[in-house]
């Protein structure tokens, strides 16, 4: 089984903190990590490969300091890794970059699963995966908290919902974008972390992809950025004092005023 | 022409406002002693790395009082002959599941309507299922002018492939410049798919909107880095401009039963249709009694509750309150509560009009799944914690003791 994982380095938000004067994010210094979703899509691979066989291979768009990425998942088990780097690509929005990535996974031959994270914690938009799929012409899953089944080229899986799951069927090549259920993601084991310093990462720019420029970057992005401002701060709270019976009418009395109970 | 991004050294004050905005990690300080031009000797000089840069312009923003940066955007490409002239008229897609209509199509007919009202078009929702017709009145009454129905056995469960090329067929068809969604777990799906069809831009989970007139642009602003910034987007030279919305931003539609409106039944011809994906069943989540993305309150738990017993406390509070329950990574990742409830980052993003965070501290994490909520109510033991700072209402205490007597005032009310 060929399988590829769509991965994104994306800012470490865990350690930002807020700035007490203004209400705003802390952004000096802010280290990068593999997305926290994406995390879940290269475990659910690297599971996928011990039951079927196979291999896994990770492609990343991504600046050339986005190879440490891929590295971190060659340590917890993915095969080989491929970068997808090209000033060109810089500014591209979902659709350009489910365009590029489609390319690459094209140029990287058979594949039978596509999995990706269910969304960057950077950008938050879920478009991505949906987007590449149907760039491939493939079928695609979103949501998925767990593969039932692969059998006879045909994969079951539960797509998670608002108020329950979807269990749904899908024949091979397909993708499917992955939520925190489906499993636990393992830590780098020593062979794994020994392939990743070896591995040799090949990087492939718009010509190698055969990229269509007016497809590529800010000019293949329909979407532009107008303005980014911070949101105006939350007014301060209050505090409320008093005996624990006290404390609890006052809260109730406050939410009524508000004709929010 | 490529993107092109510069500091002009004799305008740099090596204030580092430029670098404090980068969220890309783009900008660097560097110690270089240069002179401006009005002779002032200063020690630092911004630096743009270019492989991190987005050319996002937040930066050049920033700089506005200095204007030492310089940003030159290549042009859009792609569809720059398009005459956007031709597309007009507002839609909504009328997602409906198990036959009923999402709550979220309300709040998009009623912010839609006021989008049509403005550009002089009219709003048409987009309605797709099984036995469903009998719904188009309604969403005439709440502000539709036009309902286009798909009405068909084969469109019983939703399904991408399905959904995406019926809609995608009669965009292309009609031609409407702006198509809005719910940014539903279906919503985000769907009109992914559809958007990289049509090839045109998407603008994910909105919490405003408005429109140019003059240029008939869509004003789309949304969160990002977990809400931490905000960001204004175009689709300028795409139509339709697509944008899925946030559930509970917006305020329901109130309903008009004299309102008249024209309904467009719709044909599916299935051997046209290519479904691939195939819907087995649905199993509903027994263990939450108020669905989080629908509930107007929501009361949640944290590793301050200290067992999962505490729970039991939290199910409480939101009966009485006649909420949903949710609860922090912590607590889910405890095995306290299955990962359904889990609000935050890795969980659902939500903004009730009421949030309980019960032995919550607020890691920013959970603080942008749930920030947006109009009140926030704390009861932590850690007066000093992110959670009691933000929230309208902090209670200090314990927990165990606080909530009973919450619930009693509750009961009482």
């Amino acid at each position: 089984m060929n399988i590829i994982v769509c991965i994104k380095q994306v800012p470490n938000t865990t350690n930002v903190q807020i700035d007490e004067k203004t209400g705003t994010l802390k952004r000096e210094g802010v280290e990068s990590i593999v997305n926290p979703f994406d995390e879940y899509a290269i475990e659910e691979g690297v599971r996928l490969k011990e039951r079927f066989g196979g291999k896994v291979t990770v492609i990343t768009m991504g600046p050339p300091q986005a190879d440490s990425a891929l590295r971190s998942a060659i340590s917890r088990g993915a095969d080989n890794a491929i970068l997808v780097s090209d000033r060109s690509f810089a500014g591209a929005d979902t659709l350009a970059t489910s365009y590029t990535l489609a390319k690459a996974i094209h140029a990287a031959g058979k594949y039978d699963i596509i999995i990706c994270g269910k969304q960057a914690t950077d950008g938050d938009t879920a478009q991505v995966g949906p987007g590449v799929a149907e760039k491939l012409d493939i079928p695609h899953i979103a949501y998925v908290k767990k593969i039932e089944s692969i059998e006879n080229n045909l994969m079951v899986a539960e797509r998670m919902m608002e108020d329950g799951y979807d269990v749904i069927e899908v024949p091979l090549p397909a993708l499917i974008t992955v939520v925190k259920e489906i499993n636990t993601p393992r830590l780098p084991s020593l062979k794994g972390m020994l392939s990743s310093k070896k591995a040799q990462i090949p990087q492939w720019g718009a010509k190698e992809l055969g990229a269509d420029k007016n497809k590529i970057g800010l000019t293949g992005s329909p979407t532009q950025v107008m303005k980014i401002f911070s949101p105006p701060p939350r007014p301060g709270g209050e505090k409320l004092t008093g005996h624990v019976s006290e404390m609890s009418k006052t809260l109730v009395s406050k939410l009524k005023d508000l004709k929010v109970i | 022409m490529s993107n092109e991004i510069k500091i002009i050294t004799e305008k740099c004050t090596g204030c580092t406002l430029c670098f404090k905005e980068c969220i890309f990690g783009a900008i660097a300080m560097l110690d270089s002693e240069h002179l401006l031009s009005d002779g002032k000797k200063v020690k630092k000089l911004a630096q743009i790395d270019l492989q991190k840069c987005t050319f996002c312009g937040a930066c050049v923003q920033a700089c506005k009082k200095f204007g030492a940066i310089e940003l030159k955007r290549e042009e859009s490409a792609v569809h720059l002959d398009m005459d956007t002239t031709h597309y007009k008229g507002v839609w909504i897609y009328a997602e409906q599941r198990h036959g009923e209509i999402s709550p979220v199509v309300y709040e998009l007919l009623n912010e839609s309507r006021r989008l049509a009202e403005k550009l002089k078009v009219k709003l048409s929702a987009v309605l797709l299922g099984d036995k469903i017709s009998n719904k188009a009145e309604d969403l005439i009454h709440h502000g539709a002018d036009r309902v286009y129905v798909f009405d068909d056995p084969i469109l019983c469960e939703f399904e991408d492939d399905s959904y995406s090329e019926l809609l995608a067929k009669l965009i292309a068809a009609e031609k409407p410049e702006i198509v809005l969604m719910g940014a539903t777990n279906i919503g985000r799906s769907f009109a992914s798919r559809v958007a990289a069809k049509i090839e045109t831009g998407l603008t994910a989970d909105c919490t405003s909107l408005d429109v140019d007139i003059n240029t008939r642009n869509l004003l789309q602003t949304r969160p990002a880095f977990g809400g931490n910034i905000m960001a204004t987007i175009l689709t300028p030279k795409h139509r339709p401009q697509m944008a899925t919305v946030r559930h509970k931003v917006f305020k329901h539609a109130k309903k008009d039963d004299a309102r008249k409106g024209e309904v467009i039944k719709k044909n599916v011809e299935h051997s046209s249709l290519v479904i691939r994906t195939k819907f087995l069943k649905f199993i509903k989540d027994i263990s939450a009694k108020v669905n989080l993305a629908d509930a107007d309150i929501i009361c949640s738990g944290g590793r301050g509750l200290g067992k999962p017993e505490g729970f039991k406390l939290i199910e409480e509070l939101a009966e009485a309150l006649g909420g949903a329950v949710g609860a922090s990574r912590a607590a889910v990742d405890a095995g306290w509560i299955p990962y359904s409830h889990q609000v935050g980052q890795t969980g659902r993003t939500v903004s009730p009009k009421l949030y309980f965070a019960c032995g919550i501290s607020g890691q920013i994490q959970h603080l942008v799944g749930m920030g947006s909520s109009d009140i926030i109510v704390a009861i932590n033991k850690d007066a000093a914690c992110p959670m009691m700072k933000l929230a309208t209402f902090a209670i200090e205490g314990d927990l165990y003791e606080i909530i009973p007597h919450i619930v009693k005032s509750l009961k009482e009310r």
